[in-house]
């Protein structure tokens, strides 16, 4: 059977999950909304960068890489639950090349990541919080498809590796939510104190956020090449190293 | 352990738990590499040729391996496209298979809606959805009502007689071993300890079984019956004695005479040929229905763990 099969056979899948989990859906869209509402409106008094950005507006951006982030994790960290409940051995069993396994998980999980944070690309337009042309939704789009391409394969990477579906918990407390925090997501990134300027300039999603808020017209710090290029080079480490460790994983 | 199975044999694997079955099978079956030796699967071998093997092969794992949050008709369809079966190809089949395992009207719900019989079926199904050349069947009645056994069985024998499918099981039910392989290894540590047809296994025990029911059973009556040059063999199984001997007939006259002696009844007698429990009994010492339960227990824990996804 040809890769391109097995590839849509898993795209396939994750698509079909999407549509049927409302709960999730909504779940999962749930905290990067009361992040942007909450902090948004709380801190929204008393904080403007630049003289003219909103708190909101400063953030927008941010949520939509949090969207990203979480949901392409988690999609990647199901790996970990397909061990658990038996269905990877359904899968590896098949006559199937494990690269394309990956690859049709990846894409599944990216498509289904960037439709909901398109959801709160369209909240953000709609509210006139961020503005974009024809030129920045293709930038968008790329940016987008990057952050959430690096982080599953960087969950995949990790759920390969555990056979403990607890490690999640571990995964959730030490990576997912420091990488959100330290990102430059919720702040700006100049005057930062020394420690936390080094974590964020080590940290990929900062460069993420900061071209997603170069696309959507909000205030950037870095060039969207030197954005580009780093989360490139992220993208290239973190689905080498997941397809290599899903290559060696036994059921 | 060297084993050699033909093209078109059903296989029967028996043994207690923790006697390397899902081992065996899971090394076959390119899940896991083997340690030590080489298997080979229509000619491939099962760690060089992965591939290969695998384009043979079907599997039904001993532990539940569906996608809960598709429909059964989901499950089917995502294994029928890994296998490269069209889209025609892989409706009839769907339509076949879901009628064997008689899941035609819940095709289109959830699994995680599905019983753990139900599950079991649709497992099934689909590991004859691409009519492999080989089958590995992990204890795939476990659980299931004896008219869905009968139903899968049938369909198995009758596939295998129409494509020349091989099939290799393991399973508890040792009356459906006995009946359908054409050959059974019984394995035990690692190893195997015997291997023939049903028939010739149970020819090795040869005699007569005499079971015998003792409500007041003591340590002195089975010591008795010991010592009659007669048998063979003595155990205990859920409350009822088990006498392996040559001539049962002349047997059973001892056996009240010795229940006299020492003052206990029997309440009831029952001779017969030895079946293919007793064989595995007297292989492995141990008696395999026990383990049945708890394997069952295990699986409704997983399933029930799975709902909470």
């Amino acid at each position: 059977m040809n890769s391109a099969a097995t590839i849509y056979t898993l795209w396939l899948r994750e698509i079909r999950r999407f549509k049927r989990n409302k709960g999730r859906l909504i779940g999962s869209m749930a905290l990067p909304a009361l992040f942007l509402i909450a902090l948004g409106s709380g801190f929204g008094s008393f904080f403007r960068y630049r003289n003219d950005v909103s708190y909101m507006a400063f953030i927008g951006p941010g949520i939509v890489g949090m969207s990203l982030l979480f949901s392409s994790m988690f999609g990647g960290m199901n790996v970990l639950w397909d061990k658990q409940f038996g269905f990877m051995k359904e899968i590896l069993v098949a006559p199937v090349s494990r690269i394309a396994i990956v690859a049709g998980k990846t894409l599944g999980t990216v498509t289904t990541s960037m439709i909901r944070a398109t959801v709160f690309l369209v909240a953000l337009y709609a509210g006139g919080l961020v503005r974009f042309d024809t030129l920045g939704i293709f930038v968008l789009l790329v940016f987008m498809f990057l952050i959430s391409a690096s982080f599953v394969g960087l969950a995949i990477a990790f759920a390969s590796r555990m056979s403990d579906p607890h490690g999640f918990q571990l995964i959730m407390n030490f990576i997912i939510m420091p990488v959100f925090f330290l990102s430059g997501s919720l702040f700006p990134l100049d005057g930062l104190p020394g420690w936390l300027n080094v974590i964020t300039h080590l940290n990929p999603l900062t460069y993420g956020v900061d071209g997603l808020r170069f696309a959507m017209g909000g205030p950037y710090q870095y060039s969207p090449l030197l954005n580009f290029f780093v989360l490139v080079a992220f993208w290239t480490v973190t689905t080498l190293v997941g397809a290599v460790m899903f290559q060696k994983m036994s059921a | 352990m060297d084993l050699e199975i033909e093209e078109g044999e059903l296989f029967g694997l028996l043994g207690p738990n923790g006697a390397g079955k899902t081992t065996l099978i899971s090394v076959l079956a390119t899940i896991l590499p083997a340690s030590r030796g080489t298997a080979s699967i229509c000619g491939h071998d099962a760690r060089l040729e992965q591939h290969s093997v695998r384009q043979v092969i079907g599997v039904v794992f001993q532990d539940p391996s569906l996608d809960d949050e598709l429909t059964g008709a989901e499950n089917l369809d995502f294994h029928g496209r890994l296998y490269g079966l069209d889209g025609p190809t892989r409706r009839s089949r769907m339509d076949e298979v879901l009628s064997l395992v008689g899941l035609e009207d819940r095709r289109n719900d959830f699994v995680k809606t599905y019983s753990g019989g139900m599950r079991r079926r649709l497992e099934m199904a689909r590991g004859l959805m691409h009519r492999p050349r080989v089958l590995f069947l992990d204890e795939p009645t476990l659980g299931l009502d004896p008219q869905t056994r009968r139903k899968i069985w049938n369909h198995v024998l009758s596939l295998k007689n129409s494509f020349g499918m091989t099939v290799i099981l393991t399973t508890h039910y040792m009356d459906e071993a006995d009946k359908l392989c054409s050959r059974i290894a019984i394995m035990d540590h690692g190893r195997i300890v015997a291997m023939d047809s049903p028939l010739g296994l149970k020819a090795q025990l040869g005699g007569d079984v005499i079971e015998l029911e003792v409500p007041c059973l003591n340590s002195e009556f089975i010591d008795g019956l010991n010592n009659d040059e007669d048998v063979r063999e003595v155990s205990v199984q859920d409350g009822r004695v088990l006498v392996s001997v040559e001539r049962g007939e002349s047997f059973i006259p001892r056996a009240f005479d010795i229940a006299q002696r020492l003052e206990i009844e029997i309440s009831a007698v029952l001779m017969r040929k030895p079946n293919m429990e007793d064989v595995f009994i007297k292989l492995t010492g141990r008696e395999i229905r026990d383990e049945g339960v708890k394997d069952s227990k295990e699986r409704i824990r997983v399933y029930m763990w799975s709902k909470r996804r």
